[in-house]
């Protein structure tokens, strides 16, 4: 939903066909350098969040949601704050790197914890659909297709004020607004794969479908669900800020770089940073779930090869 | 285009109408608890309670109320919006061309951008140009439409002030609807001043809404038209001595043309859904912004109303693009 939903495609481009000529000019090796460098910074972003999640409690300088009313709002170092507050405080005196480390947590849990839940349930929808095609690939398919025409955001928002607030609540929205996308991508790659000889000789030796599924199709799948997941990550991190941005994330005692952008808002005009550093942080986690999807799928899908040289 | 073809569209677009019932239904209503004890203020009394389980139709047996639900749906009655006290649909219905000029102007911008962008950055391709384009679209494509509408407001908006970031017309201005799009009310008033304050508040979050949009469309407008410069034909016509510009050009409008409808029809959904977070951050008086108060006072009729017109927007707006690519792409309507 990226929202927008972001909502960034995770279907590969086709390939391009023979595309001789100009686009291969380029050596090999910029192209490696390139590809590299998507799937490199991917990396290192997811790298440093996920240590800023797990040492967080030993990284801050001071208790996340202890406030101090007599230091309310100071500016980060660079502009004239203190030390003691190295990227200044909120409206409630909280230091803000220590909200912004912890926060990381809540990104990581529900980046994780949603990409999971939704691969469990959509992938076997796609591969029952795809595979058996037919009556239960209409009805899994329109299943699906209903289920899209509500709009993203305003299915988990619904969800959201349904269920109430809470960690495992938005991990649990996200996963039923999110399903689909899984669906829908394995499906389509599964249409292709059961035609291949490898599948058609399984059958010929008389494995059932099931286990054509599990053991011919699904370890085809893997480098697809690698790329769909980090791409999915994107968007749930992105959901999650949203939802706790309009006050229906996580509970108000947990801190989360929606909550703190909403805080941020309420006093923009006296210190920018309140609002300014929780969105960097969640921009940079985003844009990194997403060169780490596109640099692997450049990597792992060799129909993109070629691609990625121009 | 074949009777068969569009009566089988039909049914689909009547098929996801009727599952968006059943969901809206199960969500309000099976999903946790009881929903009059929800809707119910602080402290009413049992009688209270039994009042609003009548008035809501939440007695009797459960495909019974469904029964109801469907056919008050049917006919635009979700009941009286607890919160404002009018009828759910007409509070619904007069906001409902504020989100959609500003859903139309957001679908403009991103798939004129998109393929503006796109064209520019294959005719440049192999300078700087390019690899800023292709930066740019992974930004737009990752970050969320409601982050893009607070950076313009910090930007555009606190920063530079150029340009408005709250309302859809200056005070001034303020008149009264004849269609409920501004921009058209405006030009039939022959009001130039009011046009462009419409326009100027247009801008940002239009913006905001379209650039994830617009990156979608750059991205697919760019990929096929690199396969497009190496095809044979393209390669004969340079050889004949057309210009780079041309070829991109007629090539871009002629065959991004179809993939673009395609993608706009399945990504319109982001695009309306954006809509509740952007007229929220930009006080936008449309549906999106009475969504999130319509949740918080748990205005259930509201609530009701405002999930079935969205659904309704969406799934006309894939059924119509269903028809624009049948078409224009033959080999769909006789398959």
């Amino acid at each position: 939903m990226n929202t927008s939903e972001g909502g960034s495609a995770p279907l590969p481009t086709p390939p391009p066909e023979g595309c001789a000529g100009k686009a291969s000019a380029r050596t090999d090796a910029s192209l490696l350098k390139r590809r590299n460098a998507k799937l490199v910074g991917g990396v290192v972003i997811g790298l440093v969040l996920c240590l800023a999640a797990v040492l967080a409690p030993w990284l801050t300088p001071h208790d996340p949601n202890r406030q101090d009313l007599s230091a309310i709002r100071q500016p980060p170092v660079w502009m004239g704050g203190a030390w003691d507050h190295p990227l200044g405080t909120d409206s409630l005196g909280r230091d803000l790197l220590s909200r912004l480390l912890w926060s990381s947590r809540v990104a990581v849990m529900v980046a994780v914890g949603a990409t999971l839940c939704a691969a469990v349930i959509g992938t076997p929808v796609g591969l029952v659909s795809g595979y058996f095609r037919g009556r239960v690939d209409t009805v899994l398919m329109r299943v699906v297709d209903v289920w899209m025409s509500i709009p993203a955001v305003l299915l988990a928002i619904a969800l959201m004020a349904v269920l109430g607030v809470g960690l495992l609540k938005v991990i649990l929205a996200i996963v039923l607004v999110d399903w689909t996308r899984f669906a829908r991508v394995i499906r389509g790659e599964v249409l292709a794969l059961r035609e291949r000889e490898f599948v058609e000789a399984s059958r010929a030796i008389g494995l059932g479908p099931f286990r054509i599924m599990a053991e011919e199709l699904l370890p085809n799948l893997v480098p697809l669900l690698i790329v769909l997941a980090s791409l999915e990550m994107a968007i749930a991190v992105g959901v999650e800020a949203l939802l706790s941005f309009v006050g229906l994330g996580v509970e108000a005692a947990v801190p989360s770089w929606g909550s703190m952008i909403a805080e941020g808002r309420g006093y923009l005009l006296v210190g920018w940073w309140g609002m300014t550093l929780p969105m960097l942080a969640l921009v940079v986690t985003v844009v990194g779930f997403n060169l780490l999807g596109e640099g692997l799928r450049e990597r792992l899908d060799p129909r993109l090869r070629t691609e990625a040289a121009r | 285009m074949s009777v068969r073809y569009l009566l089988g569209r039909v049914g689909l677009a009547l098929l996801s109408l009727w599952g968006v019932t059943v969901l809206a239904f199960v969500v309000l209503r099976v999903i946790p608890g009881d929903p009059a004890l929800l809707m119910a203020p602080v402290g009413a009394s049992q009688a209270d309670i039994a009042e609003i389980r009548a008035q809501f139709g939440l007695s009797g047996p459960i495909w019974l109320q469904y029964v109801a639900w469907v056919w008050g749906t049917v006919r635009g009655r979700f009941g009286k919006s607890l919160w404002l006290q009018q009828d759910a649909i007409r509070v619904i219905l007069e906001r409902l061309p504020a989100t959609l000029e500003l859903a139309l102007a957001a679908l403009v911008l991103a798939v004129a951008g998109g393929i503006l962008v796109g064209v520019l950055s294959v005719l440049w391709r192999r300078t700087w140009f390019e690899s800023a384009t292709l930066g740019v679209g992974t930004l737009g494509l990752s970050i969320p439409n409601f982050i893009w509408g607070l950076l313009f407001i910090v930007f555009f908006g606190a920063l530079l002030r150029w340009l408005p970031i709250s309302g859809r017309i200056a005070p001034d201005f303020e008149m009264a609807p004849l269609t409920g799009f501004l921009l058209v009310d405006t030009l039939l008033r022959r009001d130039p001043g009011a046009f462009a304050s419409v326009t100027a508040h247009l801008i940002l979050p239009a913006a905001a809404l379209a650039l994830p949009l617009l990156a979608v469309v750059f991205r697919a407008v760019r990929s096929d038209l690199l396969t497009a410069v190496n095809e044979e034909y393209v390669v004969m016509e340079r050889m004949k001595g057309l210009g780079e510009l041309r070829i991109i050009f007629w090539r871009a409008l002629k065959n991004a043309l179809i993939p673009t409808t395609t993608l706009v029809g399945v990504q319109f959904g982001f695009l309306i859904g954006g809509t509740v977070l952007i007229e929220a951050i930009f006080s936008w008086p449309g549906i999106g912004q009475l969504t999130l108060a319509a949740f918080q006072y748990r205005d259930f009729p509201l609530i009701q109303g405002i999930v079935v017109v969205y659904a309704v927007t969406v799934i006309l707006t894939n059924f119509l693009v269903d028809l624009g690519y049948a078409f224009l792409n033959p080999k769909v309507r006789y398959a």
